[in-house]
């Protein structure tokens, strides 16, 4: 039994194709039994985000499967094969299992080590399973790639460092404050990505927000925005000690908070420190503020830098994700490959011819005045008797075979007579090649 | 069996400092865990030493240098174990247990030998006296390690040296809060070792004060860590400022414990 992929992701396809072929997550019923009715397609699980929409099945029949999943995809969404194609990508065996491994390890992703994507296969494969779309090999298959990428999260450190700038800041305020839930977060001025910050300040969770901006209009639609207290420009300066972290973007030529008055507001907080974001260019912020104690200025150069090692440290840390990968591929395939029948029914009779040896050599051993044809007749009869055992599970793993359903059998039967994974079948190092 | 015990605990100290000391410069959490676990281990077994030597003397084992060192490492891995449970970051083993391996090796300099006890110290008072002196001390040297990370970590965030020892150093506020918690739990202790101490010297020498060496450095270390408490709640005296007057009292406190018995001559002066 082979696994295929086919699919398409951000790396092949633009926003525009991808809204196109994503299946709508409350209804994945009708897609997937759709695909596991497909001639010799017999289970299916389909990942649909919006950076990606793949479909894992499993197949005897591997060009013949990959070819039908395309057409699949295209009939389904009302889309003509020729325009669809070039964007799809097919793999089957060992890459598609690295290619599975790689993008529930986030390895694949759009920003490398972002969380969420384990989250949605979960989620996809948990309809598959719901809709019984997937059996045996899917689901060894997924909850092996779900023990990759837990174990690339907890060996390698690609998810703990911040890759946007408005991350960072967050990141290094938790590195003052600790908690931030009882932290005040005051926006100076607008612009986005002083927003963007601030949104990532909310979802992370603090006290309050407080905005303010030269036009109190404009502070009014902000305040409106993130829920938060609007103040009047002109009363900053009374209303900064209540801040903790600061996040500045005016258009503001010259400093708007310099050192002097920094030190009196530090002392109005008692010395509780602040973290100042100097989002502006040129800067809102007077660099000498820096120097008042317990106060912390970065601008956004700095922020930026944090980014570029964080995101130098994520490469080094994907290397080390992709050779976890890699190992782990061998593992499954090992197990995959002694699903095969035929290495089975060898596997299980070499168990049993070896029993009877031992124990017809047991026998000869201790026998005195041995009759000159016993040896032969009695290898004979446990032959014999060892063939009319095996012919029945023989004939009907075969007859399994022929119609799909040998994998539980073939699972079974390595678990009941405990037969070591067998080699990988010919046919499949044919195919790799 | 005493001495087997005293120098089975130094030596689980020293190899759970090589290994906090590892993590401090490694990304490599298991050794924290395993530092964590022999410091486990290592306070039962000074637990284990200290309840035998009081067995044995038959009296509480802080009449000398020798024992009180020890007793006062006791008191530092006690109160490092209650905080690391409660702040959940190894890396306070980094800064904290070289301190209290370093205690535990200068008592191991001093005899070990069990004396016959100074008939001054015969007394309930001892007990209680010393303890809290300990405890007390014991947690002005926690504040003093973590004001040293809250020194390093403050420098890194104002430098913007963002390496990995700042990653895996906790924040700044934590740290400012573990600290003043070590002198909220210390300074009481400190102010009743010193009543108590007048109260036992009123009985034992009929003054409640004399002006004794030990007695006026501790009131000098009294008064320091008064004014850092005083300083916090009023004027806010807190991070870097803080940090640096909670590492000078805890100059202080050395000095008061050891300066005092070894080089000034006075009342306290046990050897």
């Amino acid at each position: 039994m082979n696994i295929i992929v086919v699919g398409l992701s951000h790396k092949t396809a633009g926003v525009e194709i991808r809204e196109k072929v994503a299946f709508a997550p409350t209804q994945m019923e009708k897609p997937l039994s759709a695909v596991v009715a497909l001639q010799d397609i017999t289970e299916a699980v389909i990942v649909s985000t919006c950076n990606r929409v793949e479909i894992y099945a499993t197949t005897r029949d591997i060009a013949g499967g990959m070819a039908r999943l395309k057409r699949f995809l295209a009939d389904y969404h009302g889309i003509p094969l020729e325009t669809l194609e070039s964007h799809l990508y097919s793999y089957h065996g060992e890459d598609a299992t690295r290619h599975v491994f790689r993008v529930a390890s986030s390895l694949d992703s759009m920003v490398v080590g972002e969380p969420q994507i384990l989250g949605q296969i979960k989620t996809s494969y948990g309809y598959a399973a719901e809709y019984k779309s997937s059996g045996l090999i899917l689901n060894r298959f997924l909850h092996k790639a779900f023990s990759v990428a837990k174990r690339v999260r907890t060996e390698t450190k690609i998810a703990s460092s911040a890759v946007s700038v408005a991350f960072a800041a967050v990141e290094l305020a938790k590195k003052i404050f600790g908690d931030l839930s009882d932290k005040t977060v005051l926006l100076i001025g607008a612009g986005e990505m002083c927003e963007l910050a601030a949104k990532h300040f909310i979802n992370t969770g603090v006290r309050g927000v407080m905005v303010t901006n030269r036009t109190l209009e404009r502070a009014q639609k902000l305040a409106q925005e993130f829920d938060a207290k609007a103040i009047d420009f002109e009363d900053l300066l009374d209303h900064l000690h209540k801040a903790d972290i600061i996040l500045s973007s005016t258009g503001a030529p010259h400093f708007i908070i310099r050192e002097k008055e920094m030190s009196e507001v530090i002392r109005r907080r008692k010395m509780k420190p602040m973290f100042f974001i100097d989002i502006a260019v040129p800067r809102d912020i007077d660099p000498k503020v820096n120097d008042v104690e317990n106060v912390y200025l970065y601008t956004v150069d700095d922020l930026n830098g944090v980014v570029a090692t964080n995101l130098e440290q994520r490469k080094i840390e994907a290397a080390k994700a992709e050779a976890i990968v890699e190992q782990e591929i061998g593992q499954f395939f090992k197990w995959l490959s002694s699903l095969e029948v035929t290495p089975t029914i060898v596997a299980l009779r070499t168990r049993f011819d070896e029993i009877r040896r031992a124990e017809l050599a047991k026998t000869l051993a201790g026998w005195k005045n041995m009759p000159p044809d016993a040896e032969k007749k009695l290898d004979a009869l446990t032959s014999a008797f060892m063939n009319k055992l095996l012919h029945q599970p023989t004939s009907v793993l075969k007859k399994a075979e022929q119609g799909n359903r040998n994998d539980l059998y073939v699972d079974a039967l390595r678990n009941l007579f405990d037969l070591e994974a067998g080699p990988p079948q010919e046919s499949m190092v044919e195919l790799e090649e | 069996m005493n001495a087997l015990l005293f120098n089975s605990t130094l030596a689980i100290y020293a190899a759970a400092t090589v290994l906090y000391l590892g993590y401090l410069v490694k990304p490599k959490e298991i050794l924290g865990r395993i530092g964590q676990g022999l410091v486990s281990v290592g306070f039962l077994v000074h637990c284990g030493f200290t309840f035998n030597r009081y067995l044995e003397a038959g009296h509480t084992p802080i009449t000398n240098l020798h024992e009180s060192l020890s007793f006062f490492s006791l008191a530092v891995v006690g109160l490092f174990i209650l905080f690391e449970r409660r702040y959940r970051v190894f890396i306070l083993g980094s800064f904290v247990m070289p301190l209290a391996l370093l205690i535990m090796a200068t008592s191991a300099a001093f005899t070990q030998v069990i004396p016959p006890l100074n008939p001054a110290l015969k007394s309930k008072w001892l007990v209680v006296h010393t303890t809290m002196a300990f405890l007390g001390y014991a947690a002005f040297a926690i504040s003093f390690g973590v004001s040293i990370m809250y020194l390093i970590q403050a420098h890194f965030l104002k430098k913007r040296r963002l390496g990995p020892m700042f990653q895996k150093l906790p924040p700044l506020d934590m740290l400012d809060d573990i600290s003043y918690r070590c002198l909220t739990f210390g300074f009481p202790l400190l102010t009743f070792a010193i009543i108590s101490g007048a109260i036992w010297a009123e009985t034992a020498w009929g003054t409640y004060w004399s002006w004794d060496p030990k007695e006026t450095w501790s009131l000098i270390t009294w008064f320091i860590y008064a004014a850092l408490l005083h300083g916090r709640l009023t004027t806010g005296w807190r991070g870097r400022k803080a940090a640096m007057l909670s590492i000078f009292g805890f100059v202080i406190v050395l000095f008061t414990f050891l300066g005092v018995n070894l080089l000034l001559p006075g009342l306290h002066s046990y050897k």
